[in-house]
């Protein structure tokens, strides 16, 4: 808006912004947020695809009109006007699954307007869209998203494998005749308490790898 | 940070809820017609998993077409009403008015396998939230030959249960009358023996929603007891 000082779109910095939140400073695993949808949400592949999907649009577009407005938010009624974008978006988000893909929205059900509660993006927007510029911010806010959504798949992943024995509701199990050999689906791990465990396995692998995340006594 | 006066704050604030009203609304109106559609289908997808025939959102329509033959609207004595579309009646309206003017809405089905049955929807009161389904009566008018049960908000693992085959097919053959007393069918905890023509397996830790569901069945078929002993063999 101000000062253009000519930097180029996709910047180290900017790239930056889009690949830490997948590792180094992951939302779900590093700053342990957003959790409760990822308990919720992960029981099939495919809800936790359009989770992750509507999570990441909220969170970059709420991002960008955040950004955007951020010299006109009066300081005293930031934290409303935060939180109307973000209703609104939801909002949105939500008649749109309404209207094109039924079928996901029934099974997300509350879980889309629980998108508003999510603190990834509330944090998101007063960490970073309210002192970054709109483009940076957007892009803050497809990374984030990312990064929780990576998580999402991961743990839907193993756990619709190993509860019902499908990958995108595709049969895989039952096509490769593992049945037959007198192996049964895992009941338990549908249970939500499995997802934290898969998740707690996921941060466990992660901070093994990485000496940086792991804290000082 | 640079300090704003009271008044730039009111009109921000102003601003904001008009365009953002007026953008939510937009997008409500826009989108009504779309949503609407899904809800039909999904109306007509779960009559006919009722009578036992699984669709999905593509074919529901078609195969609505070809098995369900005709809805009409009956009242509490059993006699038809004209001039009600039985497909459009809204069940949680008419349970608000008095029993003698609610419209009790009826379809007729001829599912492949050659029997003749009526669909009767149902909607009553679950844990969190409603609960509604539909019911389909043999030519006996007494024989469940299928129902479909569904839930807005029902604990999943627990209560969002009844939404399952496990749950619904066993309901299959249970009888609503002995000889001619209403009985309806209820649910037992710990589970009921395959002898019970009365009686099927309850939701463990899903006992508000079970008892719920046992209610509902009650309470919306028993106003279909005139018309149901009538038609009765």
């Amino acid at each position: 808006m101000d000062n253009h000082e000519k930097e180029p779109m996709f910047s180290a910095k900017n790239l930056k912004l889009l690949t830490e939140p997948l590792g180094l400073n992951n939302p779900i695993t590093v700053q342990v947020l957003g959790i409760c949808s990822a308990l919720a949400v992960t029981v099939k592949l495919k809800p936790a695809l359009v989770m992750a999907l509507s999570v990441t649009i909220v969170t970059a577009v709420s991002n960008l009109v955040i950004a955007s407005l951020r010299k006109y938010i009066p300081d005293r009624i930031r934290i409303i006007v935060q939180l109307v974008v973000i209703a609104t978006m939801v909002i949105l988000v939500d008649q749109l699954l309404k209207a094109y893909v039924f079928d996901v929205s029934k099974q997300l059900s509350v879980f889309v307007g629980l998108i508003i509660t999510n603190c990834i993006i509330m944090g998101r927007l007063e960490a970073f869209a309210m002192a970054n510029k709109p483009w940076p911010s957007f892009i803050d806010g497809i990374g984030n998203g990312a990064g929780y959504g990576l998580i999402l798949i991961v743990v839907s992943f193993f756990r619709e494998l190993l509860g019902s024995g499908t990958i995108y509701g595709y049969p895989v199990l039952a096509k490769l005749g593992i049945y037959n050999s007198g192996y049964e689906n895992n009941g338990m791990v549908i249970l939500p308490p499995m997802a934290l465990i898969f998740v707690g396995l996921i941060i466990w692998f992660q901070r093994s790898r990485t000496r940086s995340l792991i804290e000082k006594q | 940070m640079k300090q704003f006066s009271n008044r730039y704050i009111f009109i921000f604030s102003i601003v904001m809820v008009i365009a953002v009203a007026a953008l939510l609304s937009l997008a409500a109106t826009l989108l009504q017609p779309a949503q609407a559609r899904n809800l039909e289908i999904e109306k007509k997808r779960n009559m006919l998993e009722s009578i036992n025939i699984p669709a999905t959102s593509e074919n529901a329509e078609e195969l609505y077409d070809k098995y369900i033959k005709e809805g009409f609207v009956l009242n509490s004595k059993g006699e038809p009403v004209e001039g009600v579309d039985a497909f459009t009646v809204v069940l949680k309206n008419e349970q608000k008015k008095p029993l003698e003017v609610q419209s009790l809405p009826v379809f007729r089905a001829e599912p492949p396998d050659g029997e003749k049955v009526i669909i009767i929807p149902v909607e009553g009161k679950g844990l969190w939230g409603p609960i509604y389904g539909y019911v389909s009566l043999k030519s006996d008018m007494n024989t469940i030959y299928g129902v479909n049960f569904d839930h807005k908000g029902e604990t999943p693992g627990l209560g969002a249960e009844i939404n399952t085959t496990p749950f619904e097919s066993q309901f299959h053959g249970k009888r609503l009358f002995d000889n001619d007393s209403f009985i309806s069918v209820q649910v037992i905890k710990g589970g009921a023996p395959e002898s019970d023509i009365h009686g099927v397996d309850a939701i463990s830790g899903g006992t508000i929603t079970s008892n719920g569901l046992q209610n509902m069945i009650f309470d919306c078929l028993l106003k279909y007891n005139d018309y149901l002993l009538k038609n009765k063999i």
